[in-house]
């Protein structure tokens, strides 16, 4: 029996790559866990793009401040060293490149890095919020996966997104439950691979050509 | 002597230039944070019909922009997240066709209010080029990278929500309150404030919108 990460795990696998001193933004969901996984002793900035920089921890509920609230309109803290600032200089610093990842779900993720993470078909409202100029923006775009495939077997890392997306050639780098892959320009290269799990397990799950680094390291389910 | 104060939110919105069936609107807030609910129920109050809301989201609850989508006064909204937790009022209205909804990226809604404010009548951006959002767009290449080109936005009434306010209009503001508020009211041929306390005088270096920005202004409570 092979365990799959948990959605725990793989935010401390993400979390063990961000360096010292990062700029980071969380997207809603998923990669939010990622806040909770921060190596000891290592300090990163996490950008919240309606206006905060230095996000803390949610508060108790008792000491929840409605003016103080993260993209996800969740109460927040600010850390020492944080900033408030409107949305056009926040943006400013996603488009401007100064936000060093930013890291988001995704619906469908392609081997040329194109990434799905908007729209869905059926939807009963667009919604867009900051993904497209974060993926435009950011110095580096990691996605997260909570599952390699979709709840119906569908591959969400696949040779060609059919749904609409939110960039194109963005992605840098993908954590699923199963593996991390990275982006590159002769295709997708896999670097960590979940203990017990065959490449050709992983291959059968993914939609499109999967390399693997020579020295790929091994995830464990905690 | 100049003094932008009004005595209260019908005062404020009474006889106000541009303010009228037809017009659009302006509205700071992200989620429930900085959203000036007590000038849109004094808009409300005034019955006009046909007005373009400009804001990040399309109303939640009951607060004061689901209360002016209710009353039949809007029929077409700008926004970038429309789908948000209590936004029922906004969703009944466009599933019904009631309204039309025209979805921005966040950072180019904000960008595009800036350059509105600022004298620039478009600018080009990588965000969303490739994406169903920018489809009709006129797109150029700088340095090999793909732009699309965005048009600035500007409206007849700018709606904002500050934490204090004095006689000449120099506003600060709450934590994530800020929000799109600062950059909304250089945006407007009136701009209109409503502060929780306004104060005899604002230190100069706490000013984050300077009162040119701002036509009239009143106090509510917080």
């Amino acid at each position: 029996m092979i365990t799959p990460l948990s959605t725990q795990d793989i935010a401390r696998r993400v979390a063990a790559d961000i360096v010292e001193g990062a700029y980071v933004n969380l997207g809603i969901g998923l990669p939010m866990l990622v806040a909770d996984q921060i190596p000891p002793g290592r300090e990163f900035v996490l950008h919240s793009e309606n206006g905060l920089l230095g996000m803390g921890p949610a508060p108790l509920p008792a000491a929840a401040n409605p003016d103080l609230i993260n993209a996800g309109k969740q109460p927040v803290t600010i850390l020492p060293g944080g900033s408030f600032f409107h949305h056009a200089d926040s943006f400013a610093m996603i488009r401007g490149g100064h936000i060093d990842v930013s890291i988001l779900g995704a619906y469908q993720i392609a081997a040329n890095g194109d990434l799905a993470n908007w729209a869905l078909p059926g939807a009963k409202l667009p919604a867009v919020g900051g993904a497209m100029d974060l993926v435009a923006g950011a110095k580096q775009v990691w996605v997260m996966l909570a599952a390699h495939v979709a709840k119906d077997g569908q591959p969400r890392v696949v040779e060609r997104c059919d749904l609409p997306l939110t960039g194109l050639a963005c992605v840098d780098r993908i954590y699923s439950d199963l593996a991390v892959i990275d982006v590159t320009p002769e295709g997708l290269l896999v670097t960590d691979l979940l203990a017990g799990l065959t490449p050709e397990a992983l291959q059968a799950k993914t939609g499109a050509t999967l390399r693997f680094a020579q020295n790929c390291r091994v995830l464990r389910a905690t | 002597m100049i003094d932008k104060r009004y005595r209260n939110a019908a005062e404020i919105v009474a006889q106000c230039p541009g303010l009228q069936d037809g017009a659009s609107l302006l509205v700071g807030g992200f989620g429930d944070a900085g959203v000036p609910n007590q000038l849109l129920l004094a808009v409300r109050d005034l019955g006009l019909t046909n007005l373009t809301i400009i804001s990040n989201n399309a109303g939640s609850g009951d607060g004061g922009l689901a209360a002016l989508l209710k009353a039949g006064a809007v029929t077409r909204v700008v926004c970038s997240f429309p789908r948000s937790a209590g936004s029922v009022v906004f969703e009944e209205l466009y599933a019904a066709g009631d309204i039309t909804l025209e979805i921005v990226p966040q950072g180019t809604l904000a960008e595009r209010i800036r350059a509105g404010g600022a004298g620039i009548p478009a600018f080009y951006t990588p965000t969303a080029y490739g994406t169903p959002l920018a489809e009709g767009r006129e797109t150029r290449e700088f340095n090999g990278r793909h732009y699309v080109m965005e048009m600035a936005l500007r409206a007849d009434v700018a709606l904002v929500h500050a934490c204090t306010g004095d006689r000449w209009g120099n506003l600060t503001y709450a934590a994530t309150a800020r929000n799109f508020n600062p950059v909304m009211a250089t945006a407007a041929t009136s701009t209109l404030a409503e502060v929780r306390q306004l104060v005899d005088h604002t230190p100069p270096e706490t000013i984050i919108t300077p009162g040119i920005f701002v036509t009239r202004l009143v106090a509510v409570a917080a």
